[in-house]
């Protein structure tokens, strides 16, 4: 079991809900059984990105999951520069 | 990873490879470049900030003699394709429409047509003969104004996304996102608190200021085929946006980068590339675009205005215990200001247990903002650090050790989620109060400040390959252009994997043919992204030569060990004699040819980085100026692989916030005319405004970097906007809550104080 | 309007050219004689970029006429160097890092020269106030400091070596 948490301010488009375990083995699954559940998150869910334990992926669908592992939604930064 | 590596070239300081070129005129940057039969193109730019265009008539200017090309939006199809690249996306139906705009300008010097003619100067002619006609439209300049019930709307279309606020219509409105950052109950926070303060800040809009205007070459050939010789930050960007942009295929496309002369985030968008080319289509020959450094202020990407509203709680003993904020960021022309940045950044230094953040991505009639180091924090990270010294000066404490009492650490849960790995702002911190500035006495009229800053440092895709010679010596390719020193600092790592000495490396950058796909140079990722790639593809040449040596010995490879440049045997090897890289090289093309290695990476964002700067402010009351006379800076760096371009790094990015602090904005009047677009009235700070800047390197490993690298380009730029103001705070009594601090601004301010 | 004939020296090199009148000589230098070592970073004489020496005197090449320099001597960065020698200011410019992009460098590097051509031990305080004319936004100008300082010690090592 993995868990998500929503602790951005996400509370609105998950009726509430902080954090769900979810058993799913790729992030991809993990999202895909979230979005069935909260389908509102579709929309905020653009403009994020996702950290697995601590570490910020853009593109996250395929990063495995093991059990204990804690997925947070990051807003995506735009751009960066020297 | 050992937090104790040791490295033989690694944290030496050589000389880069691509420094004599430099120091001797003969490195080509972007408008360096010709070719025979080229052409000049000219930009009709739009002298209104806001207006529908209602006709573009070319006819006289196509008519004129040597004028071979002319174009208006209708050759930049209109798209609704997004292109995800790196850290965000870009919308390519924006971009497409700040080429050249398809039905209304949205700034002073948004593009409207292009010409292609035999010499500039009849370029510019002809540029002045096409008529456009506007319906000219009242312009939203301002944050109050976007926001305002009734405000002018730029974009029809336009809803906001993210977490609209309750309430609100999410369309017609010049909102574009709003999003927000939550965590305990702030209110009970704040009742709870002993001391409270709040305040609204404002930072102008900026820019980068590099010193080379954006310039470029495209050549169209009858077949389709597509070369483009450009300044930029990721030529790879400017081949994907320019072939989504123009409906081709990126294959159609070769981006050859130039050298480049300063970026800081603003040559990552593009401007020129696809007009070029659409030039180049019509003309049949090759078109030079090159913009005047008028151009680059009007109409290239600056960075937002903001305002920022910011409240903090905080315990007797200076524990804090609330934070609240609305940030609101000016994304100029069209959406994707760094608002959401700005919110994850604005108190990510400290353990604040509730907080609330919200932050608004807002359109007006200014040039479409891009990147400016650490794009979002230093606006936001002003309001935090200003705030901070404010509550050390009510508590009474040293603002060091408020700040080591609340700084985060490993393990601490960031504002935006995920908990933090190995970090090092205590060890900042502790630096700080180490150093001989914070304890030296202050000259009269002399202030100190000091501000810490955050920044995540990105990740994204790099590739890279490492030749052998048969001489021994070595090759490194990788696709991001060199704004800095990265070169030797990716030469340094082939060294440190191959046993190679540095000066018998060549690293050079390679055009989109000729490397695999790299995103751009920018985020910090250069010496971690594309230094990870690297350093693998060095150890991928490593096994090769070692699986050769193996092939020498007549032995399996698993008997092969490495030691700085020499295969050595291991047990099962019996007893050869070690071979030396030379010795294998020398051999290669009887032991199954060339060696190349090669490796791709993707990898997450680079170990958070914090910095802190601490600056001595001497001001003059009867004048309001003032000047810089100490600065130091004190970066936890992760580590640095050629130390003099991270010190340099360091203090680039200081003295840039120190101009935005002290006297950098654009300023427009009413109409949206921007009334200082040259370096004479856009005052960025010449040498003889600057002390030595003082650098401390503190070095707290990345776990995610074979070597322990952070990125250290973006951070610097954070702290000297709030150290600035807290230093001016301490000269004079007086809290400035606006930017920059200009004499008048500060004048006035005694004068009322 | 006619072009104009221009004749003069350019590195030490005796040459000439046509231009237009109202041609620069930033522009001649760059798009008629192929020395792109000057760099246009504002085309008004604000960021020092275009630095060149006109007889010996330190110019923005984007202020002068190109037709100005009829019969004069010009220096551009493609000449401070002696055939495979650097000029200290080059040498001492990438010893202490003291460029990033690199595109102020030209500039820098023909003020700088010019700078000790006058004054073989200037202070801090003067190379400050010297270079105040050349931008750079990438160094914070520190490292860029240090090296004029080295790179005058080192002259006046080698002038006092000479002497003895
Ligand atoms: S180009 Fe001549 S001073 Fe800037
Ligand atoms: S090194 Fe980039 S402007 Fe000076």
């Amino acid at each position: 079991m993995a868990t998500i948490y929503f602790s951005s301010g996400l509370a609105p488009y998950t009726g509430g809900v902080e954090s769900l375990a979810v058993d799913a083995a790729r992030v991809g699954d993990l999202l895909r059984i979230v979005l069935e559940r909260f389908p509102a998150l579709r929309e905020p869910l653009e403009i994020m990105a996702i950290a697995v334990d601590g570490e910020i992926h853009q593109h996250a669908d395929y990063i495995p999951l093991t059990s204990g592992s804690e997925v947070h939604l990051v807003p995506r930064i735009a751009g960066g520069h020297r | 990873m050992s937090g104790e590596q040791r490295f033989k070239y690694v944290g030496t300081r050589p000389i880069r490879h691509d420094g004599l070129d430099k120091v001797t005129g003969r490195a080509n940057y972007g408008a360096d470049f010709t070719l025979p039969g080229l052409l000049h193109g000219h930009i009709v730019r739009s002298p209104h900030a806001h207006a529908r265009i209602l006709a573009i008539d070319t006819s006289a200017a196509a008519g004129m003699p040597g004028v071979m090309a002319v174009i208006t939006g209708d050759d930049i199809p209109k798209t609704t394709a997004r292109l995800m690249m790196g850290e965000g996306g870009f919308d390519l139906g924006d971009m497409g429409d700040n080429l050249l705009a398809h039905d209304k300008v949205l700034y002073q010097g948004h593009a409207v047509a292009a010409v292609a003619a035999t010499s500039p100067e009849l370029a510019r002619a002809a540029a002045e003969a096409v008529a456009v006609h506007y319906e000219v439209l009242t312009p939203v300049m301002t944050i109050d104004q976007a926001l305002a019930a009734g405000a002018p709307i730029l974009h029809d279309g336009l809803t906001t996304k993210g977490q609209p606020a309750a309430g609100v219509p999410t369309s017609p409105t010049n909102v574009a996102m709003r999003m927000e950052l939550k965590r305990g109950d702030v209110d009970k926070g704040f009742a709870e608190s002993d001391i409270v303060v709040e305040r609204t800040f404002t930072t102008p809009m900026v820019h980068q200021g590099y010193i080379e205007p954006h310039a470029c070459v495209a050549r169209h050939g009858e077949d389709g085929q597509i070369v483009v010789w450009t300044s930029t930050q990721g030529h790879f960007n400017v081949r994907d946006c320019s072939a989504g942009i123009l409906g081709i295929d990126a294959a159609k496309i070769k981006v050859i980068p130039s050298e480049i002369g300063g970026g800081f985030g603003g040559k990552i968008p593009v401007y020129l590339e696809p007009v070029a080319i659409a030039l180049s289509r019509k003309a049949h020959r090759p078109v030079k675009l090159v913009m005047s450094r008028e151009d680059v202020f009007r109409a290239s990407g600056p960075t937002s205005g903001t305002k920022v509203r910011m409240k903090l709680g905080a315990k007797q003993d200076g524990t804090l215990v609330a934070a609240s904020a609305s940030l609101y960021y000016e994304a100029g022309a069209y959406k994707g200001s760094p608002a959401g940045a700005g919110a994850m950044c604005a108190i990510a230094a400290y353990r604040i247990p509730n907080f609330f953040i919200e932050a608004y991505d807002i359109v007006v009639n200014r040039p479409k903002v891009a990147a400016y180091r650490a794009p979002g924090s230093p606006s936001s990270t002003f309001a935090t650090e200003s705030l901070i010294d404010e509550i050390a000066r009510r508590l009474n404490m040293d603002a060091l050790d408020l700040r080591l009492k609340n700084a985060a650490t490993e393990g601490d849960q960031a504002p935006y989620g995920p908990k933090f790995g190995p970090i090092g702002l205590r060890e900042v911190l502790a630096a700080a109060k180490a150093h001989p500035h914070w304890t030296a006495p202050l000259g009269a009229n002399q202030g100190r400040g000091v501000a810490v800053g955050f920044w995540f440092n990105a990740g994204m895709n790099s590739s890279a390959t490492v030749s052998v010679n048969t001489d021994g010596s070595a090759t490194v390719v990788a696709g991001n252009p060199d704004i800095g020193g990265t070169r030797v600092a990716q030469a340094l790592m082939v060294s440190e994997e191959l046993g190679v000495p540095v000066e018998r490396v060549r690293p050079s950058v390679a055009d989109t043919d000729s490397i695999g796909f790299s995103d751009l140079t920018g985020g910090s990722r250069v010496c971690y992204a594309t230094g990870m790639a690297v350093i693998e593809a060095a150890r991928d040449a490593r096994e090769q030569l070692k699986a050769r040596a193996a092939k020498m010995w007549g032995t399996d490879a698993a008997h092969v060990g490495w030691d700085d440049g020499t295969a050595i045997p291991l047990n099962g090897a019996g007893d050869r004699t070690p071979l030396t890289v030379n010795e294998i090289a020398a051999k290669l093309a009887h032991t199954g040819g060339p060696v190349i290695g090669r490796a791709t990476v993707n990898p997450p964002m680079a170990g958070p980085g914090f910095g802190l700067n601490i600056c001595d402010l001497e001001v003059d009351k009867e004048t309001g100026v003032s000047r810089v006379v100490r600065y130091t800076c004190i970066q936890d760096v992760g580590k640095a692989i050629h130390p003099s371009y991270v010190e340099g790094q360091m203090q680039g990015g200081a003295s840039q916030g120190i101009g935005w602090a002290l006297n950098e904005e654009y300023i427009y009047d009413r109409e949206g005319h921007l009334e200082n677009p040259g370096f004479l009235d856009y005052r960025m700070p010449v040498a003889s405004d600057l002390p030595m800047i003082d650098t401390v390197l503190v070095e707290v490993p990345n776990p995610l970097h074979p070597y322990g690298v952070r990125g250290v380009g973006e951070v610097p730029i954070v702290p000297p906007l709030a150290a600035v103001a807290n230093a001016m705070r301490d000269a004079t009594g007086v809290r400035f809550t606006d930017l920059p601090l200009s004499p008048p601004r500060v004048l006035e301010a005694l004068a009322t104080d | 309007m006619p072009k104009l004939h221009v004749q003069t020296s350019v590195n030490g090199d005796t040459l000439d050219f046509l231009c237009e009148p109202a041609e620069t000589l930033l522009d001649v230098l760059r798009n008629r004689l192929n020395l792109t070592g000057s760099k246009e970073g504002c085309a008004t004489g604000d960021c020092g970029a275009c630095s060149v020496l006109l007889n010996d005197r330190l110019v923005a090449s984007c202020l002068v006429l190109a037709a100005e320099v009829d019969d004069q001597r010009v220096l551009t960065v493609e000449g401070v160097a002696r055939g495979d020698a650097l000029h200290p200011v080059q040498q001492q410019l990438l010893e202490h890092a003291g460029l990033q992009c690199g595109i102020c460098t030209p500039g820098i590097v023909v003020a700088a020269k010019s700078l000790l051509d006058h004054n073989p031990n200037p202070t801090e305080t003067e190379v400050r106030f010297w270079l105040a004319g050349n931008l750079c936004r990438c160094t914070g100008y520190d490292k860029i400091i240090r090296a004029v300082l080295d790179a005058a010690a080192t002259m006046r090592d080698d002038r006092s070596r000479v002497s003895a």
